[in-house]
Parts: structure tokens; sequence; C-alpha cells
């Protein structure tokens, strides 16, 4: 079932355009990586899949019984939360704060949900420690933790490597692949991680000067051909990127 | 010491003392409430210059010759705070530049009305216990008790009742936001009541001293605490304690209200900061 779909989407902020002509479609049980130079419009887009900012022009469609209130988001860690002084279950649970309806307290539903997330992620064992006491990678599998009890169709992630020891990333990335496997939560990842996007992903949009969307493994063969879209190797730091543009 | 029991009876007895250390007490313990999101949020500062905004307002009723000034001073000091909370999210003029901006325009108006057209003949009596508080609890109206113990009770109510909504939106705006939380509406009524909560502390400690109702609380409780909860609770518990200390410690050796209880709430603050040093170790 299809979730998210886009044609033809302009995103940017107060009707000034960062990035246009957007073709993507999210099903259940994908994983979309969302490549791109840095400043191309990466984190715009994502904003604008939430409907924190609406789009400049074109439409996101989201599937029947789906909307954006459904997507468990995880932001670029703010310096707010850095050393915030909460306990792991305490941010867990806030991730249900948007189901409560008109009630004042969490239910046994919510506890068991938040639960449920902390179980899955393996951090069961850290739900009364402090969250500022945690190690970065610790602190992001709160978070997704946070995410999932939000929802468990789709989880949204801006950059969640950045400031990962490479322990820690692959860490975090075989995480997302089991929860995308067992639970068949689709993913979409912001990311800069050009490698693991190849070896994770079912899909890959990548969004700059050559825009491209497709399968992982066309967007390899593709690569193999030219010197793809956004690859920063040695051979393509002429600019010679060749006008390959691809909507599956 | 036993003549020291006797004055601290003689002023218990009257029940508008008695009423008075509540209302104050409560106006403390709102203000460590909203405190703690407030310091979370990087927006202590926001306490200094709504007070400042307070104090202007506050001027303008006194030269307009207001009889009962809060209704004059209550409304204008809450516009600003949410003019101010947006002005930090557009960040044109970034919040803390915004914040002193205004603060120091109120200030000098202020300052300048009450000098332009005094209402009283003593000017500076009347600016000092505007900055620096009342120098004895008993210059509170009846109407201004009952005024505050309402107001407390709404804010009482409100934070218990948005509590989870509270912690989300101060743990992470976007998030809370983009899962249908009603953000601006939480951010709003937040900025709201910390006006009415700044309004109110103004008669105990004047404009110049709220800061520390707001923030010291919150700060020392997140010396030793490790969630949110803890952190709330521990910060309610000092407010109460540290403002019902400095009153009586006021009255005991005849300081002003305002300064005492600041002292008292930095000094809590030193041991909390001593003992989560070496608990850490």
């Amino acid at each position: 079932m299809e979730l998210i779909s886009c044609k033809n989407l302009s995103v940017g902020y107060e009707g000034r355009r960062i990035v246009s002509g957007i073709d993507f479609t999210v099903c259940e049980g994908d994983y979309l990586c969302v490549l791109g130079p840095n400043g191309a419009g990466k984190t715009t887009l994502m904003k604008t899949l939430l409907s924190l900012i609406p789009p400049v022009s074109g439409k996101v469609c989201f599937g029947e019984g789906f909307s954006s209130k459904q997507i468990g988001y995880l932001p670029q860690q703010s310096l707010v939360q850095r050393d915030f002084p909460a306990s792991v279950r305490e941010i867990v649970l806030s991730g249900c704060s948007g189901r409560m309806g008109f009630r004042i307290f969490y239910g046994k539903e919510e506890k068991k949900r938040a639960d449920s997330a902390m179980a899955a992620l393996g951090i069961t064992s850290l739900k009364n420690r402090c969250y500022r006491e945690l190690s970065g990678g610790q602190q992001q599998r709160v978070l997704i933790a946070r995410a999932l009890c939000a929802t468990e169709k789709l989880i949204l992630l801006d950059e969640p490597a950045s400031g990962l020891d490479p322990r820690a990333t692959d860490e975090l990335y075989k995480t997302l692949a089991n929860l995308n496997r067992e639970k068949g939560t689709a993913i979409i990842m912001i990311s800069h991680d050009v490698e693991a996007a190849k070896r994770y992903a079912s899909h890959i949009l990548f969004i700059g000067d050559n825009p491209f969307f497709g399968s992982a493994s066309e967007y390899a063969a593709l690569e193999s051909l030219t010197p793809g879209p956004g690859i920063q190797t040695a051979g393509s730091a002429s600019g010679t990127h060749k006008g390959v543009k691809r909507n599956a | 010491m036993h003549e020291i029991l006797l004055k601290l009876w003689e002023y218990l007895s009257h029940d508008f003392v008695i009423y008075a250390l509540i209302c104050e007490t409560m106006v403390s313990l709102c203000a460590s409430l909203l405190g703690t999101t407030l310091v979370l949020k990087r927006y202590s500062f926001i306490g200094d210059g709504l007070s400042h905004v307070a104090f202007g307002a506050l001027a303008v009723a006194t030269v307009l010759k207001v009889t009962s000034t809060l209704p004059v001073v209550l409304p204008v000091t809450a516009v600003c705070a949410i003019l101010l909370l947006r002005l930090g999210q557009n960040a044109k003029v970034k919040g803390d530049a915004a914040i002193a901006m205004i603060s120091v325009t109120a200030l000098a108006f202020g300052y300048l009305l009450l000098n332009k057209f005094p209402a009283t003949a003593n000017i500076a009596g009347d600016v000092c216990s505007a900055l620096f508080g009342s120098t004895l609890i008993l210059t509170l109206s009846s109407s201004d008790v009952i005024i505050s113990l309402v107001m407390c009770a709404l804010t009482v109510i409100f934070f218990v009742v948005f509590y989870n909504r509270i912690f989300s939106v101060t743990f992470d705006e976007s998030f809370a936001a983009a899962t249908g939380t009603n953000v601006k509406f939480i951010n709003t009524a937040t900025a709201v009541i910390i006006a009415v909560v700044i309004v109110l502390a103004m008669n105990l400690v004047g404009s110049l001293l709220i800061s520390a109702l707001v923030v010291f609380p919150a700060l020392s409780a997140m010396r030793l605490c490790k969630s949110f909860k803890g952190v709330t609770l521990c910060s309610a518990g000092i407010a109460v304690s540290t403002s019902l200390t400095g009153i009586i410690l006021s009255i005991i050796i005849d300081t002003p209200v305002g300064a005492t209880v600041v002292g008292v709430q930095a000094l809590v603050f030193l041991v909390f900061l001593v003992i989560g040093k070496i608990r850490r170790q």
C-alpha cells in the first residue's frame, strides 16, 4: 500500500523554493534513503512531509487512512536535548502525547506501547537512566523508540548517524534494518552515507542537480556506468555529471 | 530567642500576614513550575524581560492613578510575553536581543513617566519598591491576595492537566508538532501564564529580582534529579520551602522580603551544586 506519494513537489520556506521537481513514492515496508549535498533541501523536504511547513507547489499525497500525524519523526538532535534531565521512560512515553486526545494522563495502553518500543530497541535496561548520561548511540535508540510509540508504520530520520562513532553508526543501521524487516516499519532516512544507503535501503532519492528516484540496485547500476548523481569520487571532481534523470 | 519568637507570633497572629504568606508561597510555587520549562528551553531571561515590561505598565497605571493596578499591568505583560515568544521563533530579531530591547525600553519609559508625573511625593521610594519589592508583605491589598490565589490555582491546574504535553513540547517541539500535539496552544498558554506569575511576583520580590524565582528552583533541582518528574517536584518543594523561610527570616531580622527570599534561594542552589558535584565523583 502506498503511504506517501509526491508528484512534481517543490519545497522551501515562505514561498522561496529551495528544490523543485521532486517525484517519489513510499510504500509500506519500504526503506528510502534521501541523499544530496548540504543545503539541497533534504530537511526542508522532511518538514514538508510532516506538514510542519506547506509545500511551495505540488502536493504531498497520503495513502488511505494514513496522515502526516502517523509519521514518527527523529529530528537532528538539538542542544536543548543533550543535557535534558529526563528519564528514558519519560522520553519514550512522550511519543504517545499526540494520541492522548482529551485525556490528561497516559493510560495502560500507552505504557504498554512504550515498554514494547523499548524492548524492540534493546533499551529496557536503561529505562530509569537519565537521558543526558547516555552515549550518543543510546540516545538515538531512545529517540527511535519514542518515534515507534507514535507510529509503527513510518519513521522519518534526519541524519541519525551524525555525531556517532563508526561502531555506533553500524549498530544503528542494523537496528533500523531489523525494524524494517521484522515489524515492516517503513523508513525514510536523510543521510550522507552513500555506502550504507546502497547496502540497507530499498529505494534511493537523490536531491540536487541531477535528481534521481529508484531502487537501490538501479542506483548502484547507474553509478557504475557514470559518475552517478551526487557521488563525490575523485573522478567526478571535475563535475562532468551526465544529466541522468529517472522517475520510477 | 524568646523575643524573636514573640515578634514572629505577633506578626503571624494577624490573619492578613498569614494570607500574604500563603499567597506569596503559591506565587513562588507557580514560578518554579514554569521555570523548569523556561530554563530547559533557554528562555530564562524571559522572566527578567517581562518583569521590566510589567514595571513600565505599573508606572503607567500609577500615573493614571488607577486604584487596582493588576487589570492594567496583567494584559500588557501577557501581550508582550506572546510577542516575545513569537519573535524568538521568527528569528528576524533574535530572541535574546528582542527581550533586551523591549525590557530596557519599558524600564526607561516607566521611570521617565514616574519622574515626570509623580503620583506621590516619594518617587524614589515608589521606584525602589517596584524594582526590589515591598519592604513589608503587609502592603498587599486584600483584592490582590484574592486575585493572586485564584491565578495561582489556575496555573497549578493548567500545569497538571497539560503536564505530559508540556514535557513533550519542551523536549522536542518539532516532534510534538509532527505527531499532533497543539504546540502553539501550549506555547501561548505558557507565555500568558508566565506573564501572570511575573506580575503577581512583582509584589513580593520586585521586578529586578523575579528571575530568581523562575530559575533558581529549577536549576537547583537539576543538579540532583534525573527525571523530569523529579526535577518538577523537587523545584516545587524548593520554591515553597525557600519562600517560607525567606519571608519568616525577613520578619525576624528586619530585611526586605524579596532580597531575603532570593538570598535563601541562591544559598540552596549552592548547596545543591556542591552535593551534585560530590555525588558525581
